[in-house]
C-alpha cells in the first residue's frame, strides 16, 4: 500500500475567509492522506472548518476564501494549479460531494431522470437513451423501489432519504475517485439514517470509492470509516486509525468528546456525564498556543501556550498524531474521581395520567364541497395512555410525524383532544385550552423548546422575558423581587447575573437554551415539557444542558415529560420510556426492559439503528425497508405493519394488534405472542476487548 | 475597524441610544408638523416654534452618519434626505427673499436683474426660484411622511390581526385589502381627493387607503412566518392574550422589514402627492410647492431658455425620492450584515 498514490494529499493546508473585520483563518495546518478505497471520517462541532475543508478540496470556496498556503493533491496533481475548465471538468466526475440537504442538492423543477441523465451527458458525452439507462441502473443500485417511477417524479414527490439515495446515486454516476460527504444523513430520521448508512458502506465496497466522511456524530463515523481526524477550532486536534482514537486517544479534546456523549456505559446517576468547560473561541479570538487551550484541564502556562503547535507522532505504528504537547504527561485512563455519582430519586404519586387519548385533525379537500371535496382525518394520536410520576422522567420517543410534537400541543393547551382524558392530578386537561385554563394550572405545565435560536425574543432582554413568567404566574410582583428571582435562576442554569440585561443574539446556542430552561423553571412547575431541548446543540454542549435539566428537575422533583429521536440521551436520562410511531405508542416501560429484549420489532430497529461510538460495544444489524407511511393515509391495521421484519402476512396489515402486558407496566403492541417476543436477541453485545478484530 | 472606533467621537457614542434618538426626533418633527399644519393655531410663536428643531436636525444627521459610517449608500441617501429636512426646518431664518413676491420675470440661473442677484432665476412671475426650491419640500414632506406614518399604522394593526388571528379575520381583511389593491393607485386617489376635496389632510387619507393594504400585506406575511417560532408558542404557553402576543412578542420582530419598506414607501408618497399637486388635486397656491412649481411652470418651460423652471422643482423631488431609495438600500444592506 505504501508505494500506492494516494487519491487525495492535503499537505500543510491553510484557508482563510476575508471579512470586513480583516483575514479569518478557518483552517490551519491541515494535513490528511487517503488512499484508495479507504474511507475518512472528519469529526469535530460546528465551527470547527471541517466543512471548510470539503469545499477547498472541491475548490469551492466561494468569493471570500482562499487557500493561503500549502496544497491538495488529487491522484499526484495539484489541484491549486488547475485552470477553471479542468476544475469543472473534475467536479462530479472524478470528485463528487453529497450535502446534508438532498432537497437542496435536486432542482426542483427538473424531472429526476432528467437531472440524473446530465452527468453522462456533460462527463462522458454519453446519448440521452445511454445516459437514461445508466441512470436507471443506478437508482436501482441505491435500491429505490420502482425506480422507473422515481425517474419520472418531480424531487418534491418522493421523500427525504429517497431524495438522498438520489443524490447518491447521482454522485456515483460518473464513477467518481473520491466522494465527499458533508453530514449526509443529518436531516434525515434514524431508520432511515441506518438505510443511508449501509448504502453507503456498500457502495465503498462495491465502486471502490475513496470516501471523506464529514460528520458531528461519533457512532456514525465508527461505522463508516476506517481513520478519522478529529478537528477543533480550524485544525486538526487528532489524527489516527478508528481504533488508536477511540480506544487509546491522546488529545484531551478528543477524550472530553467521547466523556460528554451518553454511551450505553453512561449512567445518570452513577457515571453521569462531563461536559467541556467554557465555549468554543470565535475564529478572530482564538488563543496563541493550543486552541484548546483554556478549555483544557491539563492546560500548562509557558508550555501549552506557546506557537507553533505542531502535530506529534504518537509511538505505535506510526500513524496516529496529535497536537498535544503534554500527550505524553497526561493520564489518559479515565478518571474516576472527578465522577460525583448521584442518589437515585424516588418517584413520587402519579401527576399526570393520560387515558385513551387522541387526537384528530380533519384537512378540508378544497374549500368547494359542489366538486366533491371530502374531508380527511389525520390521527396524529390514537389512544395514548400512560401515566407520570412525580420527580420522573419520562421520554417519548420516536420519529417524525409519530406525534409526539402534537401530543405536547395538547398538553400545554394549544390543542384540544379528540377524546380521552388528560389528567393533571384531578384537572381534566384535554378539552381546556390554555385560554380557559387558570392561571395555578398554566403554571404548573411549562416547556422547553427545541430550537435554541427560536426559543428567545430576539427584541426583548433575557431578564425582562424571564421576569414576565414571573409576574404572569404570580411568583413575585415588586420589581426588586422579580430581579432577585431573575438573577438566581440565572444562577441555578449557571449563567453569569449581567446577562440579564443581554439580548438573545449576544448569547450562543447553549447559553439560549439555558435561558430556555430557567424560563420554564421560572414559575414552579410540576410538569416539564422538553421537546428535544439539546438536539440543535452541539456535542460538547449537549452534555452541560442535559445536566443542567436533570439537576434541577432533581432538585425542584419535577415530573420530566422529555421528548426526543436520540434513544442514546434517552437511555441515559429517562426512568421510563414511551415509543411511539404513527401516532400510536408501540412500546412502554422503564428504560431497562426497553433496552433489552423482548422488544416492540419497531424498537428492535430504533435501538439498531442509533450508532454508537463506543467499539467495545457490537450491534445487531437491523434494517427497516421504506419509509415512515404519512399520518393521513396510515396501513390499516398495525401501522407498523408496512416496514416490519416480522410482519405475520394477512395479519399485521389488516388486524389491530393486541396490547400485551409483559411485566408491571411493560406493555408491547404486537400481534407476535409473548413466546416470539422473548426469543429475541438482544441488540448490543458487549465485546470482549481481544475479541475485536 | 479598529482605526474608525478610535476616531469615532465619543459623544456621539453616547448620543447613540434608541431613547436620545426618539427624542431628537420628536424635537425636530414636532414643530414642523405644527408649523406646516397648524398656523393659525400657533400665534405669534409661528416664527419661533422651528427654532430647536434646528440642532436637533443636525444632530440627528451627525448620528445618522455614524451609525451608517460603513455603507456609503446609507450616507448619499441619508446626506440627500437631511438636505432638504434641513432646508425644511431652516427655511424661514434664512436671508432669502420672499418666494411670493413677484420682482422680475423671466431672469434665467445666474443672472442679475434690478440688482439682485437670482441664482436659479425667477418663474414667469418673477417669483425667486431658489427661495421658493427651498421653501417647496416643506410641505411635501411633511404630508408625506405623516401620511406614510398613518398608513403604516393602519397596514401594520390589520397585517398583525390578519396574520395571527388568521381564519375568518384573515380572510375578511385581506379581502377588502383585495379590493382596495386592484384600484389603480392613481385612479383610487383621484377619486377620493374629488369626493372630499383637496386639502392636506385628505391628501393622508388618500395615501392610507391606497398604502395600507400593500403594508396590511406585508406585515401579515411576516407575522405568519414568526407566529410559529418557538418563542411565541413560549407566550402562548403561560395564558398570555392574543393582544399582549400581537404588540409584544410579533410586533418588535417585524419592525425590520417594515422600516426598510417605509423608506421606500415615504418615495412613492412623495412621487404621489407632488403628482397630486401638480393635478391640481393636492396643496393649494400660492404657497410654494414642487408639485405647483411643475404645474405652474408647464407651459412656460416649452420653450428650451425656460425648462429650468420645471427642471429645478423636477430635480428636487427627484433627490429627495432618490434620497429615500438609497437609504432603504443602506438599511437593508446593514440589516443583512450582521
Amino acid at each position: 500500500m505504501s508505494d500506492a498514490v494516494p487519491v487525495l494529499e492535503c499537505r500543510d493546508l491553510c484557508i482563510s475567509y476575508f471579512t470586513r473585520a480583516g483575514e479569518i483563518p478557518a483552517v490551519v495546518d491541515f494535513n490528511l492522506k487517503l488512499m484508495p478505497g479507504e474511507a475518512h471520517g472528519l469529526v469535530g462541532e460546528s465551527g470547527c472548518g471541517k466543512s471548510t475543508v470539503a469545499l477547498a478540496i472541491m475548490q469551492y470556496l466561494g468569493k471570500n476564501g482562499a487557500i493561503v498556503s500549502g496544497e491538495v493533491l488529487f491522484n499526484g496533481k495539484n489541484l491549486l494549479e488547475m485552470s477553471e475548465p479542468e476544475l469543472r471538468h473534475l467536479r462530479g466526475s472524478q470528485i463528487a460531494m453529497i450535502y446534508q440537504e438532498p432537497m437542496a442538492s435536486l432542482n426542483p423543477a427538473m424531472r429526476i431522470g432528467d437531472q440524473l441523465s446530465e452527468v453522462p451527458i456533460f462527463h462522458d458525452n454519453a446519448s440521452k437513451s445511454d445516459a437514461w439507462a445508466l441512470s436507471l441502473q443506478l437508482l436501482e443500485k441505491v435500491h429505490l423501489p420502482d425506480p422507473s417511477r422515481i425517474m419520472n417524479s418531480y424531487p418534491h414527490q418522493i421523500s427525504g432519504g429517497q431524495q438522498q439515495r438520489v443524490v447518491i446515486a447521482m454522485a456515483l454516476l460518473s464513477n467518481p475517485k473520491l466522494l465527499l460527504l458533508d453530514e449526509p444523513t443529518t436531516a434525515l430520521d434514524v431508520t432511515v439514517e441506518a438505510g443511508i448508512i449501509s448504502l453507503i458502506k456498500e457502495i465503498s465496497r462495491e465502486f471502490g470509492t475513496s470516501m471523506i466522511y464529514i460528520s458531528h456524530n461519533l457512532g456514525l463515523i465508527l461505522e463508516t470509516c476506517s481513520r478519522l481526524t478529529v478537528m477543533y477550532s480550524g485544525e486538526a486536534v487528532e489524527n489516527g486509525s478508528i481504533r488508536d482514537v477511540f480506544e487509546t486517544m491522546q488529545h484531551p479534546y478528543t477524550r472530553g468528546l467521547f466523556s460528554s456523549i451518553p454511551l450505553p456505559t453512561a449512567d445518570k446517576y452513577s457515571r453521569p456525564l462531563t461536559s467541556i468547560k467554557g465555549q468554543l473561541p470565535l475564529p478572530h479570538e482564538r488563543p496563541s498556543g493550543c486552541n484548546f487551550g483554556p478549555r483544557c484541564d491539563h492546560f500548562k502556562q509557558g508550555l501549552c501556550d506557546q506557537p507553533p503547535l505542531k502535530m506529534l507522532s504518537v509511538p505505535g505504528n506510526g500513524q496516529h498524531t496529535t497536537r498535544c504537547i503534554r500527550y505524553r504527561e497526561i493520564d489518559w485512563a479515565p478518571v474516576a474521581s472527578d465522577v460525583v455519582a448521584r442518589e437515585e430519586t424516588e418517584s413520587g404519586n402519579v401527576v399526570l395520567k393520560i387515558e385513551d387519548m387522541t387526537k384528530h385533525y380533519t384537512i378540508e379537500r378544497s374549500g368547494i364541497a359542489v366538486f366533491g371535496g371530502k374531508a380527511k382525518t389525520v390521527k396524529a394520536n390514537e389512544k395514548l395512555n400512560f401515566v407520570a410520576h412525580e420527580a420522573e422522567t419520562i421520554a417519548i420517543v420516536g420519529e417524525s410525524g409519530c406525534g409526539k410534537s402534537t401530543f405536547a400541543k395538547v398538553l400545554m393547551g394549544l390543542e384540544e383532544a379528540t377524546s380521552g382524558k388528560v389528567m393533571l392530578d384531578n384537572i381534566e386537561l384535554g378539552d381546556l385550552a390554555v385560554d380557559k385554563r387558570d392561571e395555578a394550572t398554566i403554571s404548573r405545565l411549562q416547556m422547553v423548546f427545541q430550537n435554541p435560536f427560536d426559543t428567545l425574543n430576539p427584541s426583548h432582554t433575557i431578564g425582562g422575558q424571564i421576569g414576565r413568567v414571573i409576574r404572569k404566574f404570580g411568583v413575585a410582583s415588586e420589581r426588586k423581587a422579580v430581579d432577585d428571582i431573575v438573577f438566581r435562576l440565572l444562577d441555578t442554569v449557571k449563567l453569569p447575573r449581567d446577562f440579564a440585561k443581554r439580548r438573545p443574539r449576544q448569547l450562543s446556542g447553549g447559553q439560549k437554551q439555558r435561558v430556555g430552561i430557567a424560563r420554564a423553571f421560572a414559575g414552579n412547575p410540576d410538569v416539564v415539557v422538553a421537546d428535544e431541548p439539546v438536539s440543535a446543540l452541539d456535542v460538547s454542549v449537549q452534555a452541560a444542558v442535559t445536566e443542567l435539566l436533570m439537576d434541577i428537575q432533581r432538585e425542584n422533583r419535577t415530573t420530566m415529560l422529555f421528548i426526543s429521536h436520540d434513544l442514546s440521551v434517552v437511555r441515559y436520562l429517562a426512568d421510563r420510556v414511551v415509543v411511539m410511531y404513527l401516532g400510536q405508542i408501540m412500546e412502554q416501560g422503564t428504560t431497562q426492559e426497553i433496552f433489552s429484549p423482548p422488544y416492540h420489532p419497531y424498537t428492535e430497529a430504533l435501538l439498531a439503528a442509533v450508532p454508537i461510538a463506543d467499539t467495545s460495544i457490537q450491534k445487531r444489524h437491523v434494517v427497516l425497508k421504506g419509509e415512515i407511511p404519512s399520518a393521513s393515509n396510515p396501513p390499516k391495521g398495525c401501522p407498523f405493519s408496512t416496514r416490519c421484519n416480522y410482519a405475520i402476512k394477512g395479519k399485521c396489515s389488516v388486524e389491530q394488534p393486541p396490547i400485551r402486558d409483559l411485566a408491571d407496566g411493560h406493555q408491547i403492541l404486537c400481534h407476535l405472542d409473548e413466546q416470539q417476543l422473548m426469543e429475541m436477541e438482544p441488540v448490543f453485545q458487549t465485546k470482549r476487548l481481544d475479541a475485536a478484530e | 475597524m479598529a482605526l474608525a472606533e478610535i476616531h469615532a467621537p465619543s459623544i456621539l457614542d453616547r448620543l447613540y441610544s434608541p431613547r436620545i434618538i426618539v427624542l431628537l426626533l420628536v424635537i425636530m418633527w414636532m414643530p414642523l408638523m405644527l408649523y406646516v399644519m397648524g398656523a393659525d393655531l400657533l400665534g405669534d410663536a409661528h416664527q419661533f416654534i422651528l427654532l430647536p428643531a434646528i440642532p436637533a436636525t443636525f444632530i440627528l444627521y451627525a448620528l445618522g452618519i455614524y451609525a451608517f459610517r460603513e455603507s456609503w449608500i446609507a450616507i448619499l441617501g441619508l446626506s440627500l434626505v437631511f438636505f432638504w429636512l434641513a432646508a425644511a426646518v431652516s427655511v424661514p431664518y434664512l436671508p432669502l427673499i420672499d418666494p411670493n413676491k413677484p420682482i422680475a420675470p423671466f431672469t434665467t440661473p445666474f443672472s442679475e436683474k434690478k440688482d439682485i442677484f437670482f441664482l436659479l432665476g425667477t418663474d414667469f412671475k418673477g417669483r425667486d426660484m431658489f427661495s421658493r426650491t427651498l421653501w417647496g419640500g416643506q410641505r411635501v414632506i411633511v404630508w408625506g411622511v405623516t401620511a406614510t406614518l398613518i398608513a403604516y399604522v393602519i397596514g401594520s394593526v390589520f397585517g398583525l390581526i390578519a396574520g395571527y388571528l388568521s381564519g375568518w379575520w384573515d380572510e375578511v381583511i385581506s379581502f377588502i385589502a383585495n379590493i382596495f389593491l386592484s384600484f389603480p393607485v392613481m385612479v383610487l386617489f383621484i377619486v377620493i381627493l374629488n369626493y372630499l376635496g383637496p386639502s392636506g389632510f385628505n391628501i393622508v387619507v388618500a395615501v392610507t387607503f391606497a398604502s395600507a393594504p400593500a403594508i396590511m400585506r406585508i406585515v401579515r406575511g411576516l407575522t405568519m412566518d414568526i407566529k410559529s417560532r418557538d418563542y411565541v408558542y413560549a407566550a402562548q404557553t403561560r395564558g398570555e392574550h392574543p393582544l399582549y402576543i400581537m404588540i409584544v412578542e410579533l410586533l418588535p420582530n417585524v419592525r425590520g422589514p417594515i422600516i426598510v419598506d417605509a423608506c421606500l414607501r415615504l418615495g412613492y408618497t412623495t412621487v404621489a402627492i407632488t403628482t397630486l399637486t401638480f393635478l391640481g388635486l393636492g396643496l393649494q397656491p400660492p404657497d410654494p410647492d414642487w408639485g405647483l412649481m411643475i404645474r405652474e411652470s408647464a407651459k412656460t418651460a416649452m420653450i428650451w431658455k425656460f425648462s429650468y423652471m420645471l427642471l429645478i422643482p423636477a430635480l428636487s423631488v427627484s433627490s429627495l425620492i432618490l434620497g429615500f431609495n438609497m437609504l432603504a438600500d443602506g438599511l437593508r444592506e446593514m440589516s443583512l450584515r450582521d
